[in-house]
């Protein structure tokens, strides 16, 4: 009877926001919200049986990792209709129109770099577990996220540079 | 967590800061959407929300068979909740629909506008001879009191004056089953979950109204 087992609203407290980073960074802003219900609600089913002092984290972006592919399959077969090259099947977009360059940066990332990037960094993972999640080793997680931060800073310095250096000027 | 620091970590978060554009209110309308699909979806075991009243915030919780705890503050309600993930589920989430009866019902109870409870209990928190206790406590109505005495004898072991005491006192649901009625045999009031000023507060309400 004694689990121990912190209640599940303290977990959606405490690692929704990365959840949604990490959903956002793969799917973009739009999609980022379905896979993120789609990952809590696998999640709170499955919360019972997850053994006392496991990973929380990891088993989280562990479910989010296969609902962000189910909805980004199903973006690519929406896409398929139209012109668009498979290579860039997600639309990231803000209503708000800020930054919206920066997030269609990452957008335009290849999807492994994108989830190397969004694993390791945002959620924390060891290049390990990234690569165990992706199928691909360490080293090839490690590099896929080496070349996705060199193509973000290389896309948001060359972006600024190009257009107006004085307003994220400051990232470097 | 094991975040490998590799130099560009700062550099790298700073570039994927975009992503928290609107992050807060994204979160609690998807808290919400996630509270309605699980209790859609039956995955929800424990609901629970908060209410103000002139005893400070009280916590309420529900399971699908009704209310099964009221909290006060002084109990702590990051613990209550901690024991009810241990005791009922971990499938607990902040989800205030579920209880809305019950915050309405307290509210009417504490502007003096309601002697009774028309809600469903589950008392599964509580056995034996605690339960008899608690199941004859609504029959002690409204602005009245019995003693410790009084109820051992109701509750059929008129010897258990000191269980009496000891199942008041581990009410899990205080306020809607009238544990507050329960005083000592001198009058005074005797001891409250919820402090004794809070039961002085009950008390008083109920002879004022």
């Amino acid at each position: 009877m004694e689990t121990g087992k912190k209640p599940f609203e303290v977990v959606v407290q405490e690692r929704g926001a990365t959840v949604l980073r990490v959903c956002r960074a793969i799917l973009g802003v739009h999609d980022a919200d379905d896979a993120w219900s789609d990952t809590f609600l696998a999640a709170l089913q499955a919360y019972p049986d997850l053994p006392v002092g496991a990973n929380v984290e990891a088993w989280l972006v562990t479910i989010a990792h296969r609902k962000c592919i189910d909805h980004f399959r199903a973006g690519v077969r929406r896409a398929l209709p139209v012109e668009n090259p498979p290579e860039q099947p997600s639309h990231l977009g803000l209503p708000g129109d800020t930054d919206t360059e920066l997030l269609d940066a990452v957008a335009k990332l290849p999807p492994k770099q994108r989830q190397a990037v969004a694993y390791h960094y945002l959620a924390g993972l060891p290049y390990k577990e990234v690569g165990e999640l992706l199928g691909s080793s360490p080293e090839a997680a490690r590099r896929a996220g080496a070349d996705g931060v060199k193509a973000l800073r290389a896309a948001i310095h060359g972006h600024a540079s190009l257009v107006d250096s004085s307003s994220k000027g400051d990232i470097r | 967590m094991t975040l490998e620091m590799s130099p560009g970590n700062a550099e790298v978060l700073s570039l994927l800061e975009p992503l928290d554009v609107d992050l807060e209110p994204a979160l609690a309308s998807l808290h919400a959407r996630l509270a309605r699909d699980a209790q859609l979806t039956h995955t929800l075991d424990v609901s629970y929300r908060t209410i103000d009243s002139p005893l400070g915030k009280l916590l309420l919780a529900a399971t699908d068979r009704g209310i099964i705890r009221v909290a006060f503050e002084l109990e702590d309600h990051q613990s209550v909740l901690q024991q009810l993930a241990d005791t009922v589920s971990p499938r607990i989430l902040e989800s205030p629909a579920r209880l809305d009866d019950a915050a309405r019902e307290l509210e009417e109870y504490f502007a003096g506008k309601r002697r009774d409870f028309d809600l469903l209990l589950d008392f599964r928190l509580s056995r034996g001879f605690r339960l008899n206790v608690l199941r004859h406590l609504p029959r002690i109505p409204y602005g009245n009191t019995a003693s410790y005495a009084q109820v051992a004898q109701a509750a059929g072991s008129p010897n258990a004056v000191r269980a009496v005491g000891t199942a008041c006192a581990t009410n899990p649901l205080p306020v809607i089953v009238p544990c507050h009625r329960v005083v000592k045999s001198d009058g005074s009031f005797g001891g409250y979950l919820g402090g004794p000023e809070a039961k002085r507060t009950l008390l008083t309400l109920e002879a004022a109204a």
